[in-house]
């Protein structure tokens, strides 16, 4: 059945880039299906694609050609628009340099997706409790980006992105930027997340010892995936 | 926490920038309520002409006499509804410097015509009625000198002398003329025709001008057609003209004052829309990344536009309102000192919704192009490599 109906499949995907006279082909007819419930590590050398493939998969870059289907759902034909309201309810992104707001606190970072959600102020503080409970960080709710180190910031990072609840993770080197110790802290929360609360996660990294967090790699060369067991 | 509480936090991010925008915005339209609260002030006279009220005056000029006779003649007139006149008396009290804008009127029919501006309770009307050397004064005159209702004037003019060789006319005062609305100047002296046309000693029998009031503003033109037919080749042609048309004349020599208002006004408005558009274009700029993160959130493109926007009109309101609020403080506080040249001086209610409409201009034209940018930003670019 998850052969049936992966979380995400790509048919055919085809992706160029055009700086100036120049046209640069990322992929080609690329096909890839990641089932529900994986933890994808994605590896690959720096320009390979892996961004823009992260992009591709949560809507905010378009193919040029070929299908995206995202749990059964097409989103290469939606509009700006439809797709903003999809990634909403669908997609959480974690990025490498955490991208919190300034200005506001962690509950507020956490809060945000919410706006765009109908719930009342009081189910969206127990839903932003509860993102911050799953990453460790309760007790910080008042505290601002600049008043953390990294690896907290990245959990609030990590808690807005799950805050709405969405079935894929993407996450864009997200320990690119932190030390051994707080980059195991955030690799053990998202195995939590995907071994207790089944969120399929595809993750790019650069670290051989992140990519072990994962249950499977893909490599990624030349446009291609070149896909490697782990080493047991 | 909801968009407005962002808007509100992302203008407030830098302190000293945003104060300093506010201060800026606030000085520009204190100077715009103080500017146009002053123009409002000239030009008062021009509003206040009601459209059913016209003048007749000598035509060869409003300083020229014409004969009492005129005035029983354009009462039969059809179309004309009341007719009333005055005299100029060329007063002052004590000393030839304290002018008084004193004026000879036919006592029963002078508060009539002027019954939606001026207000003398009945009772002190009849008394000036029935009182030939009483007088009416203005409101703000009374307050000028502390005359009270019973208090004996002797009011001097320059122009005229008494039968008797004196220049002085003694009026007791017996009634207080309240302004019906805050444009209405009450620094007027008003006494009767009859008493003063009897005791002086050249000019009997002339009136200064009259005053008449049409059943409707459509026969006016007729009307004063009508009248000035009347009395073609006598010795004392009449021009007749609406009130406004009279006071536009008046009003006319202010016009300098419009222009300059308006350049100054112009001036710091452009200096403004420079400042703040840029400091509004750049501060959006800083947060490019911050909005492709709202964005990858599935913050829709109108939804950020609608921000942006948001933000610059909080901050024109910000500075805008206390800006106009101080001027209107300032206008109270000049109001009774300039009484006598500007006595219409205030922020009005017009003002102030002209000022909250340029606000929200202001607001709309220096957010509109980072909007307009944020709007259309590209998640990708605004989140660059890594
Ligand atoms: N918006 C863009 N315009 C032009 N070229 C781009 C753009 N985004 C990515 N590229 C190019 O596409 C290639 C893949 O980029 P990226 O997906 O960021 O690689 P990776 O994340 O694997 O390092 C690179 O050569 C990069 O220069
Ligand atoms: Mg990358």
């Amino acid at each position: 059945m998850t052969a049936e109906h992966p979380m995400v499949r790509l048919t055919g995907v085809s992706k160029r880039f055009t700086k100036g006279k120049e046209t640069i082909s990322i992929f080609d007819h690329l096909d890839l299906a990641i089932p529900r419930g994986d933890f994808v590590a994605m590896m690959g050398p720096s320009g390979s694609g892996k961004t823009t493939l992260l992009n591709l998969l949560g809507g905010i870059d378009r193919v040029d050609a070929g299908e995206i289907a995202v749990a059964d759902h097409r989103i290469d034909g939606l509009s700006e628009g439809e797709l903003a309201a999809w990634r909403a309810a669908n997609i959480g992104f974690i990025f490498q340099f955490y991208n919190l707001m300034p200005m506001l606190t962690a509950a507020q970072n956490v809060e945000l997706p919410l706006l765009l959600t109908k719930l009342r102020s009081k189910e969206r503080a127990e839903r932003v409790h509860t993102a911050l409970s799953v990453v460790g960080l309760a007790d910080r709710v008042k505290h601002r980006p600049r008043e953390m180190s990294g690896g907290q910031q990245q959990r609030v990072a990590i808690a807005r992105a799950i805050v709405s609840d969405p079935n894929l993770l993407l996450c864009d080197e997200p320990t690119g930027d932190l030390d051994r110790q707080s980059a195991d802290e955030i690799l053990s929360i998202l195995q939590l997340l995907n071994g207790e609360l089944g969120k399929t996660i595809v993750m790019v990294t650069h670290d051989p010892a992140a990519a072990n967090y994962a249950k499977r790699v893909l490599h990624l060369d030349k446009g291609r995936f070149v896909e490697r067991e782990l080493a047991a | 926490m909801n968009d407005f509480d962002l808007v509100r936090k992302n203008l407030f991010r830098r302190k000293l920038r945003a104060s300093l925008m506010i201060v800026s915005i606030l000085i520009a339209f204190m100077i715009f309520g103080v500017l146009a609260g002053f123009y409002r002030a000239f030009t008062a006279g021009e509003d206040a002409a009601a459209a059913d009220r016209m003048i007749t005056v000598n035509k060869i000029n409003f300083t020229q006499p014409m004969p009492i006779a005129y005035f029983n003649r354009v009462k039969a007139v059809e179309g004309v509804r009341q007719v009333t006149f005055a005299n100029w008396f060329g007063g002052y009290y004590q000393d030839p410097k304290n002018f008084i804008m004193a004026l000879a009127i036919e006592p029963n029919t002078y508060f009539d015509v002027y019954r939606s501006e001026i207000d003398v309770p009945p009772e002190q009307l009849q008394a000036f009625i029935r009182d030939r050397g009483s007088a009416v004064v203005g409101e703000t005159l009374a307050q000028k000198w502390g005359w009270k209702i019973g208090d004996r004037i002797p009011l001097n003019s320059n122009i005229f002398s008494q039968k008797s060789g004196g220049h002085t006319w003694d009026l007791t005062i017996v009634g207080i003329a309240k302004g019906k609305a805050q444009h209405v100047d009450t620094n007027f002296l008003l006494f009767q025709y009859p008493y003063f046309d009897e005791t002086r000693s050249f000019g009997k029998d002339t009136i200064g001008w009259m005053i008449l009031q049409t059943t409707s503003p459509e026969n006016n033109d007729r009307v004063a057609k009508t009248i000035d037919a009347m009395f073609a080749n006598s010795t004392a042609e009449t021009s007749t003209d609406t009130e406004k048309a009279f006071g536009k004349a008046f009003a006319a020599q202010f016009g300098n004052i419009a222009l300059i208002v308006l350049l100054v006004v112009g001036a710091a408005f452009v200096t403004i829309l420079m400042i703040v558009g840029n400091t509004m274009a750049l501060s959006i700029r800083e947060r490019t990344r911050e909005i492709g993160v709202l964005k990858t959130l599935g913050f829709s493109g109108p939804r950020i536009l609608t921000m942006v926007l948001g933000e610059s009109v909080l901050l024109a309101l910000l500075g805008g309102i206390p800006g106009l609020a101080i001027a209107a403080l300032i206008a109270m506080a000049l109001r009774t000192s300039l009484a006598n040249i500007a006595p219409a001086f205030a922020v009005s209610p017009t003002i102030a919704l002209q000022g909250l409409a340029l606000m929200i201009a202001l607001g709309l034209i220096t957010g509109i192009i980072p909007a307009l940018n944020a709007m259309r930003l590209k998640i990708a670019t605004a989140l660059g490599r890594g």
